[in-house]
């Protein structure tokens, strides 16, 4: 679909990341060849890859994003906390270095308490993670941690901190230019997530008020500020039941969430980080924010939310996409696409906003209602389910909230509609006897053998090491 | 013109006529009052009795469901005057039926050899596709007559697995 899009288009190579999306020396030959002044680089791939941005820097294309040394900085958790135990930042009780043993683990663990978690310091994605409730669970947690960390990130750096008991996620944009202006933009609350994967998000949170936002804001400013920060990133707090919020991380680039921080500020995110890496300043400063009203964005992944919500690939025969007031649809996807199995599942981002929760809750009820993608499985009926929980439309959400909404017994679905569809198989017959649409579930898109083919596949690592298979 | 149509197995008797622009519709023999438009390829418009639904067609390898609203329902039209003369599907029609593959995978296990009885649910293969294993069942109760994949071989959607009569 981007391909389409663009003006101009150049081949980088197979469809496996590490062979094209993430070659360093075939994107900077693309921005040679095109004379491109900077590039992009999204979210995912290479977006937090330091030496990437420095090697930008080296051939003379401008990275648009922070510098290699805040991406440092942050990239390690364990040097991230360092840095933000020097600005006063308040975070979870735990190391700032990784353990060196196990019995440093029982003496750090009995000073901060059961239950805790134990972190790998280059992780991400809930690998190299474990929550240890009593200490003779410790030892075996740990070296699984380290040798997961190793496994996933090539590091076996783990350390310690203490788990909050269902804590919301709550994370704050940062924007700041070249020239020392830093500014908060908002917060998102990113709770909903299944397997540490966000699923669901809205801004502003339930439970902030405007004093939090500001406390957490300049918190999030002074994060920012130690780590040298320029152009957009995000601060995430975790926040417990007594609305005590600590430094979790910071990610050093723009987020797939960010659409409901752009519709609740007004401010388009992707213009100004061009504008901020072009050199310009920020052409509003923090009184100038304004919050107003509230919107939620689903993520629309190509899953199978009645098979452990494994990737379902294929073809997507017939695209029904949904708009009207208060609609956004950030979307990849197109009608005769097939999905395919090298890359993420995202297929879009579904947004609705209003001028309160409620509105923005019922626009987006009705949105994923008029969605319909045919082929293959996605997750809409997900969102259908918990747009109509009586928890969410509360506002009670913690990180337990989805895997509790998924253990419980899913909502009776009225089927009453038999006859009406009895009548519409003898219309179609009648109007259309054959579809055009070619059957789905034959093989792949580039037509290579089933089995063997998808044993290559990224997805199919990605779900052993989820566990689903 | 008569359709027999199954909707998630239950049967329907469907009488179907357009004049012009008008419709008439009998479904199990009661008048139903209804309009329908196909709003694009596999999309149809219809008010029943006053009442709108949007119903979307897909197809499978193997099946052609149709979804009204989020509802999906499986749905199969029989052609009325066939001779085999399917009245109320029974697990023991006569008349040979084919076990297709619903996606590529690979065959894992043959439990069944040819020329043995089955009963109506009973597993006859294995085949393994994404690392998930589907068991692959008799549609009906009779003999196995043929088994056209062998254990290990790679299946494509739509391929026939077996043969049970």
């Amino acid at each position: 679909m981007h391909v389409r899009k663009a003006d101009e288009a150049y081949h980088i190579g197979p469809p496996a990341a590490a062979e094209s999306y993430l070659n360093f020396t075939k994107i900077l030959d693309v921005a040679k060849r095109s004379r491109a002044d900077a590039i992009h680089p999204g979210y995912g791939f290479l977006s937090e890859n330091a030496k990437f941005a420095q090697a930008c820097g080296d051939a003379g294309v401008k990275f648009i994003g922070p510098g290699p040394a805040s991406m440092e900085i942050m990239g390690s958790k364990t040097r991230a906390r360092q840095q933000m135990e020097k600005a006063g930042v308040p975070f979870v009780p735990g190391t700032s270095r990784g353990l060196e043993s196990a019995d440093e683990a029982e003496q750090m663990a009995r000073k901060i308490g059961y239950p805790v978690m134990l972190k790998a310091a280059a992780g991400g994605g809930g690998k190299g993670m474990r929550l240890v409730h009593r200490p003779e669970e410790l030892k075996p947690a740990l070296e699984a941690a380290q040798s997961e960390a190793e496994r996933a990130f090539g590091d076996r750096e783990v350390y310690i901190e203490k788990a909050i008991v269902n804590p919301r996620h709550i994370e704050m944009q940062v924007l700041a230019d070249e020239h020392g202006n830093t500014i908060y933009l908002g917060e998102r609350e990113c709770s909903i997530q299944r397997r540490h994967q966000k699923v669901l998000e809205e801004s502003p949170s339930p439970i902030l008020d405007p004093d939090m936002r500001q406390r957490m804001g300049e918190v999030a400013v002074r994060v920012a500020r130690a780590a040298s920060y320029t152009n957009a990133g995000t601060v995430e707090f975790l926040v417990d039941q007594d609305k005590n919020f600590y430094f979790l991380e910071m990610n050093t680039r723009l987020q797939v969430e960010h659409p409901v921080t752009e519709l609740i500020t007004g401010l388009d995110l992707v213009h100004l980080q061009i504008r901020v890496a072009a050199g310009e300043k920020l052409p509003f400063r923090q009184e100038d924010i304004q919050i107003r009203g509230h919107a939620i964005e689903c993520r629309i992944y190509a899953e199978d939310p009645d098979n452990n919500y494994f990737p379902s690939p294929g073809k997507i025969t017939l695209l029904l996409s949904p708009s009207g007031p208060g609609i956004r649809r950030d979307s990849g996807m197109y009608e005769g696409w097939t999905v395919p199995i090298d890359y993420d599942p995202l297929l879009a981002k579904l947004i609705g906003y209003g001028t309160d929760r409620t509105q923005a809750i019922s626009r987006l009820t009705r949105a994923l209602h008029e969605y319909f993608v045919g082929g293959i499985k996605t997750n809409i009926s997900l969102f259908r389910r918990i747009l109509t929980d009586a928890d969410f439309q509360a506002g009670k959400v913690d990180t337990g909230y989805l895997d509790r909404l998924l253990k419980a017994k899913p909502p009776h679905v009225r089927r009453e509609d038999e006859e009406v569809a009895a009548i519409a198989a003898g219309i179609f017959a009648m109007l259309e006897p054959t579809s055009a649409v070619t059957a789905n579930g034959s093989s792949s898109a580039t037509g290579s053998a089933p089995a063997n083919g998808i044993a290559a596949s990224s997805w199919k690592r990605a779900a052993r090491v989820e566990g689903l298979s | 013109m008569v359709y027999d149509v199954s909707i998630d197995g239950k049967r329907y008797r469907l009488e179907l006529e357009r004049k012009e622009t008008r419709w008439h519709c009998r479904l199990n023999g009661r008048e139903v009052e209804m309009d329908a438009v196909l709003a694009r390829r596999d999309v149809l418009s219809v008010l029943i009795a006053g009442k709108a639904y949007e119903i979307k067609r897909e197809h499978t390898a193997t099946d052609m469901h149709l979804w009204v609203g989020s509802v999906r329902y499986l749905a199969e039209l029989h052609d009325p005057r066939s001779l085999r003369g399917r009245r109320g599907a029974t697990a023991d029609e006569k008349g040979p039926r084919k076990l297709l593959a619903s996606m590529p995978g690979k065959v894992v296990r043959v439990l069944i050899r040819e020329e043995q009885p089955v009963e109506a649910g009973q597993s006859i293969l294995v085949v393994e596709a994404m690392k998930m294993q589907n068991e692959i069942k008799s549609p009906k109760k009779g003999i196995v007559r043929k088994i056209v994949a062998a254990e290990g071989a790679n299946v494509n959607a739509g391929d026939v697995l077996a043969i049970v009569e």
